[in-house]
């Protein structure tokens, strides 16, 4: 267990670093996050009503987008030069490869998240009522956005198929999260007059699972790509 | 005792048969010369005697280890030398390699070791990988191959863009390894390789091996 962590560690490390370096996903999706915020709050400037009950929808909407980003980045460091074949001859267990790019998938989204959720209070001058859940919302809804991501994208390149497929096949299923980290943000922002911690709970389930599944999966996808 | 050992061996490449039904059979401490034209899979058989091409049919055994269920096994104990590198081109050739060890569990002497004997120096351990020509990460990664000290190498086209030096010191350190005893395949669409060294000559066509006796005597690599 402890080889496990440490290999995860290893890969989660290596990612974050080549990402630092190069600023593969943060060059893109930092400007785009942005630009959403600012364009989405000039297009409804007129209606404060709309802007604070959208915030919460539009926040997820741009980690979604940004998933999709960060998650073909990350496969395609192990695609290049097939470099993931430097970490399968080191004895790297497929499931400690995924579990740490999970993890630095998970870093750059709350990252973005650490950049929208201030914007929305700026631009649109929402409230946040309760810190806690909008950072348990972000936890749970992150890890299950990042691991179908990193699933998804692994698929993707294992049957060959077009890197247009992955939105497709990725919004569907992410949408239970989707859905729920809206909810759940909706009642932190004191937009909803639903119990946004039974919506996290949710979160939390479907990212424990999605993580289980995805790292027992992950050995048999590995082998196509 | 046989290092590799493929029976009516079938490997798909993107449904077609790059391995036809290969036969054939390494003794431990052999040194093997795979010879063909492109395409007659001598790539794909190295890649599969790596465990990273999955066997579609037929049986096959590397170091003992079934190539159909146990390829991870069968990984961690080769090392492949092919055109793809297996490096990640944003960390330094120092930083890919400290990595690997570290997964891998190999003393970072062992390391300092390669680097050393494939003359590469400081400067270019600190280099990151993509602004090292081709030769130059083909001998980052053929260091990565000398600190594991692998018991088969698996050597695709070698020899292939490297200069005069560079292609001296691999010739060496390949001979190093035979003499300590590792089994070794080298794939060489170049009929040239032949004429230098004294190894057993495989020929394959069309992802079968069409004629591949066994070599007189010990075999080794000579310059």
């Amino acid at each position: 267990m402890i080889a496990f962590i440490k290999d995860a560690y290893i890969v989660f490390v290596k990612d974050l670093k080549i990402e630092w370096r190069t600023r593969n996903t943060s060059g893109h999706v930092l400007p785009f996050a942005f630009f959403v915020l600012v364009f989405f709050g000039f297009t409804f400037n007129s209606s404060q009503t709309v802007l604070e009950q959208a915030t919460p929808g539009l926040i997820w909407m741009v980690v979604l987008f940004v998933t999709i980003v960060a998650a073909e980045n990350s496969l395609r460091l192990e695609t290049e030069n097939e470099a993931v074949r430097l970490l399968l001859t080191g004895g790297v267990l497929p499931a400690a490869i995924f579990v740490g790019k999970v993890g630095s998938v998970v870093l750059q989204l709350l990252f973005v998240e650490l950049v929208l959720v201030p914007g929305a209070v700026v631009f649109y001058a929402s409230d946040v009522e309760s810190l806690p859940l909008v950072v348990a919302a972000s936890a749970g809804a992150t890890i299950g956005l990042a691991t179908v991501g990193c699933l998804l994208s692994t698929v993707v390149v294992g049957v060959k198929a077009r890197r247009t497929v992955l939105p497709i096949l990725f919004m569907p299923l992410v949408s239970p999260v989707l859905v729920a980290a809206t909810r759940a943000f909706g009642d932190a922002f004191g937009v909803f007059a639903v119990n946004g911690w039974s919506w996290t709970g949710l979160l939390a389930l479907f990212a424990v699972v999605n993580l289980i599944v995805g790292a027992m999966m992950y050995s048999q996808l590995l082998e196509d790509i | 005792m046989q290092a590799v050992r493929f029976l009516d061996g079938v490997v798909l490449a993107g449904g077609f048969p790059a391995l036809a039904g290969v036969d054939l059979a390494v003794e431990y401490g052999e040194v093997v010369l795979l010879q063909g034209a492109n395409g007659a899979g001598k790539s794909t058989l190295l890649g599969a005697c790596a465990g990273f091409n999955k066997l579609a049919s037929g049986t096959a055994e590397v170091l003992g280890y079934n190539l159909a269920t146990q390829r991870a096994e069968v990984r961690r104990r080769v090392g492949l030398l092919d055109h793809t590198i297996a490096l990640y081109r944003n960390l330094t050739a120092m930083e890919n390699l400290q990595m690997w060890a570290r997964m891998a569990r190999i003393e970072a002497v062992d390391i300092e070791y390669s680097f050393d004997r494939l003359n590469i120096t400081e400067n270019l351990q600190k280099m990151p990988i993509a602004q090292l020509s081709k030769g130059q990460q083909q001998r980052v990664a053929l260091a990565a191959i000398i600190a594991r000290r692998p018991e088969i190498w698996l050597l695709d086209e070698p020899f292939s863009g490297l200069d005069a030096n560079s292609r001296e010191l691999l010739f060496d350190v390949i001979s190093e390894a035979a003499q300590a005893g590792a089994t070794i395949l080298i794939a060489s669409h170049d009929t040239a390789i032949s004429s230098g060294c004294d190894a057993r000559i495989v020929r394959m066509i069309a992802g079968v091996v069409v004629d591949g006796k066994p070599a007189v005597g010990q075999s080794t690599i000579l310059r």
